[in-house]
């Protein structure tokens, strides 16, 4: 069983803020889903290997050309704040 | 249908179909778009006009979801959090429909992010049904099949992640493929769920379908999954018939669960199908009842990973206090997301934590691998598998949104497709009142052809896609 101290947890690593409204109801809805989920229980996986990819493609290699990219300009146009050709964000420490 | 409109927009004019367009579109009560690109639209439409280009779409315009980058034109998946987003870049497809011809007229509603099934967690409002404004088009592709089923747009891209592209397009009485995973690019595309989600076309005709398959389609380096397939071609073979094909029916995709008239609709399609020389047998997909269960767990864990980019930093939502990082990220992100994105990241968070791993993300990946494997084997000796693309015709609007699992519920025959990577068509087979009805024809990997040869078959001998929604008069 999912608690409220548990949504509240997962919202804290997700960085989601919730009200208290939020919290109650999702409780609920995620015990339900959880439930739901539990039926993955039943299915014999010992011997099974998981698949990350369904198309065999690894190590995907490109000849090492330089190309253009977006411009620190092009790059910055939906920043909210800038400063000197720079993202500005929240203070950190 | 877009070759006969392109001949038309040569002999015509380009800026006359499209003004008439948008002024539908402005007067329409489907909500299907969302911003449209009427400047440069009508520019490109001119210029058309002047001297005509060459190409496989040569001044036929488009509708694009809200989800697929467009230089220049705000992207938003219908999320609050995107609000202003404009992409400096096109997605790789909208490079290619550029260089075939085609004009971006604008982008269509969503439910946001791609979580839905029913268009109504836009920040923009749900888009409805053209065939009765009470009920819902389907989704997340909702805004894109709303307009194609209420002639706002002769075609339009959509995504497809666990049925977002065959969903709208069954609810909306068109035609909507999923191609296989790594065909076409996902370069621009707004990530969801990367290792299940596609870009596929909406149109009115299984041929215009594959005519923007052979457009969108192709290797992309851009994009680390893209398959090394270059050139692509279906029109040739379209029409080549179906004689001596072998039609699996999936015994687990009909009876309980099952609305009676999509059942019906499906098996009376199956004798049609035979009728045109094939032969069909039931098959079993012994898995399909964990497909839910392992789809949602996967996606929602996808979704917790990728959708942690919006910080509100780079591009969309910022708040106007400035406190710590974590403080100002999360008032942010509670603001930006609505109700069911919160949920699926939240869940998605919960499914790949400390301790929780194994029980749930791991063990839905390795189910995964049964589902494909089902797949796999009565691919032996089928060629291809029909089903309903829906259990159900479309609902009312507001009847499901509350309760999240029978939303869920209602994917239980797309998603195993997207989890196994396959191609699925959806095509108009009927009607449930005067709602549509989709079926689904499924390929396995890379047999595109042999889906749409099968549903130009269908196509040429019912009349489902010449009845035209009320909306769309």
């Amino acid at each position: 069983m999912i608690t409220k101290e548990d949504v509240k947890h997962i919202s804290w690593l997700a960085s989601i803020e919730i009200n208290e409204n939020e919290t109650e109801e999702f409780v609920e809805q995620f015990n339900s889903i959880l439930e739901y989920f539990h039926q993955l229980d039943e299915v014999e996986t010992e011997t099974i290997e998981p698949t990350y990819r369904v198309v065999d493609l690894s190590n995907v290699f490109r000849t090492d050309l330089v190309l253009k990219s977006l411009s620190q300009e092009e790059s910055l146009i939906n920043a909210p704040r800038q400063e000197s050709g720079y993202f500005k964000s929240p203070r950190i420490v | 249908m877009l070759n006969q409109l392109k001949e038309d927009l040569l002999s015509g004019s380009a800026e006359k179909y499209l003004n008439k367009l948008f002024e539908k579109i402005e007067k329409s009560k489907l909500n299907a778009f969302t911003t449209l690109a009427k400047e440069s639209a009508l520019i490109k439409a001119r210029e058309f006009d002047k001297s005509p280009w060459q190409g496989k779409l040569a001044g036929l315009p488009i509708g694009i979801k809200e989800c697929i980058s467009t230089k220049g034109i705000e992207t938003t998946c219908s999320s609050r959090i995107l609000k202003g987003y404009i992409p400096p870049f096109d997605a790789h497809v909208i490079e290619k429909l550029k260089n075939a011809g085609a004009i971006v007229i604008g982008k269509t509603n969503m439910d946001e992010f791609a979580m839905g099934t029913s268009t109504e967690t836009s920040c923009f409002g749900p888009t409805r049904n053209p065939w009765d404004l009470d009920y819902v088009p389907g989704g997340s592709s909702g805004g894109s099949a709303a307009a194609v089923a209420g002639d706002e747009a002769p075609c339009t891209l959509g995504s497809d992640t666990g049925g977002s592209v065959r969903c709208p397009a069954s609810f909306c009485g068109i035609v909507g493929l999923k191609p296989t995973y790594g065909l076409v690019s996902r370069f621009g595309l707004v990530a969801y769920a990367n290792s299940l989600e596609q870009i596929g076309p909406l149109t009115n005709t299984v041929e215009d379908t594959a005519l923007l398959m052979e457009v969108i389609a192709g290797h992309d380096w851009r994009d680390s999954t893209s398959a090394p397939i270059d050139t692509i071609s279906y029109l040739p073979e379209l029409r080549k018939g179906i004689s001596g094909m072998k039609i699996g029916i999936p015994r687990e995709y009909l009876g309980k669960g099952v609305d009676s008239k999509v059942e019906k609709a499906i098996w009376d399609a199956v004798a049609i199908l035979e009728n045109l020389g094939a032969s069909w047998e039931e098959i079993s997909l012994p898995n399909t009842r964990y497909a839910l269960a392992a789809y949602y767990v996967i996606a929602m864990s996808e979704a917790s990973s990728n959708l942690a980019r919006y910080d509100g930093l780079r591009y969309g939502l910022r708040s106007a206090r400035d406190e710590n990082w974590h403080t100002t990220f999360s008032e942010i992100r509670s603001k930006g997301f609505g109700p069911e994105v919160k949920r699926r990241i939240l869940l998605g968070t919960y499914a790949l934590s400390a301790g929780y791993y194994g029980r749930y993300y791991l063990k839905a990946l390795k189910v995964r691998t049964l589902i494909k494997n089902d797949f796999l084997r009565v691919f032996k000796t089928v060629d291809i598998l029909a089903s309903p693309t829906m259990p159900v015709p479309a609902f009312r609007i507001g009847e499901r949104i509350n309760d999240p699992l029978s939303l869920y519920m209602a994917d239980i025959f797309t998603v195993p497709i997207n989890l196994a990577g396959l191609p699925a068509i959806s095509i108009p087979c009927g009607f449930s009142g005067n709602l549509p009805i989709g079926l689904q024809l499924i390929g396995e990997h890379f047999a595109e052809d042999a889906i749409l040869r099968a549903a130009q078959a269908f196509e040429e001998s019912t009349p489902f896609h010449n009845l035209r929604a009320k909306e769309a008069a």
